[in-house]
């Protein structure tokens, strides 16, 4: 069964207060030069051989991320 | 009597408050279930506020997808009256019925506080009880609660009188422009983050200051 990995991140004019959060934790595990942190989410999709890009598209699109405040990449492994 | 439709999803937990906002108000309240796509012909719908499907994926990403969603999307568009409290707001811009987003409150700090509101937009059928620039308090209770969407939107929106609601008092969440609450071009879908539903009598919440969102649309419907 093919994978098919699709990744979702905020998009980068978006605050991401998760994303600080961790930012902040760093400062206690005593490691610097670490200068942002984003959350995004890795989804990975156990998909038939006729699944074609444009099914997949539309998954990524208007069920995985949120196009208004997201950006993702798939792709096939 | 006018009949509003309440939405339950999983998870779902200011049905019930909704609907006796709307039986305060003189309306009957029609539960209507995710699963059912049937709008047992109510005149408007609400959907409530709580965490539905746990805020798996994105709150309100998974609600949309509900049988019921689909024929409220619908009716929405040839008119029907919907109010999205909260996580229905939430549903109502993953649905696409409202421009923009909402993400997590930019302090990340769940916000539960009475909040002062000023209406600004009166011309929807759910806050035509109100004045124009009329204040008001109602709880504000959410973890995201934060209004984003592109500037173009934004003025857009301001520009088209589209902004319902504006945080008084300081922004509570990070909310683009202290927007409370919109609605769209129509006039018909209003989403709004604070709960009305919870300021309807005065022996409990903050008052009797969110009465007015179900007076106002029982009697435009009656």
């Amino acid at each position: 069964m093919p994978k098919v990995v699709v990744d979702v991140i905020l998009k980068p004019e978006i605050l991401d207060p998760q994303g600080q959060a961790i930012l902040g934790t760093l400062g206690r595990l005593g490691i610097a030069g670490v200068n942002g942190v984003r959350q995004g989410k890795h989804f990975e999709l156990d998909v038939d051989d006729s699944l074609d890009d444009d099914a997949i598209a539309k998954v990524a699109d208007t069920l995985l991320a949120n196009p208004v405040i997201e950006t993702f990449t798939v792709k096939r492994a | 009597m006018v009949r509003v439709g309440v939405v339950t999803f999983p998870g779902s937990l200011d049905d019930r408050d909704a609907a006796k906002a709307v039986r305060i108000a003189g309306g009957e309240a029609v539960p209507l279930w995710h699963a059912d796509p049937s709008l047992q012909d109510v005149a408007a719908v609400i959907l409530p506020g709580g965490f539905s499907y746990g805020d798996y994926l994105r709150c309100g990403a998974i609600a949309r997808f509900s049988p019921v969603m689909d024929s409220v999307i619908a009716a929405a568009h040839e008119g029907l009256p919907v109010l999205g409290i909260c996580n229905g707001f939430q549903v109502l811009c993953e649905s696409h019925l409202l421009p923009g987003a909402l993400i997590r409150n930019d302090h990340r700090k769940f916000v539960c506080k009475e909040q002062r509101l000023r209406i600004e937009n009166n011309r929807t059928p759910w806050t035509g009880e109100y004045a124009t620039g009329q204040e008001i308090v109602v709880p504000l209770k959410n973890g995201e609660g934060g209004f984003v969407a592109d500037e173009a939107t934004l003025d857009m929106l301001e520009g088209e009188g589209r902004v319902v609601a504006r945080y008084l008092d300081g922004n509570p969440n990070g909310s683009y422009r202290d927007i409370a609450g919109i609605t769209n071009e129509a006039g018909n879908v209003v989403g709004l983050m604070p709960h009305p539903e919870h300021a309807v009598e005065a022996l409990t919440g903050s008052g009797t200051d969110g009465l007015g969102f179900f007076l106002g649309l029982v009697g435009v419907l009656a």
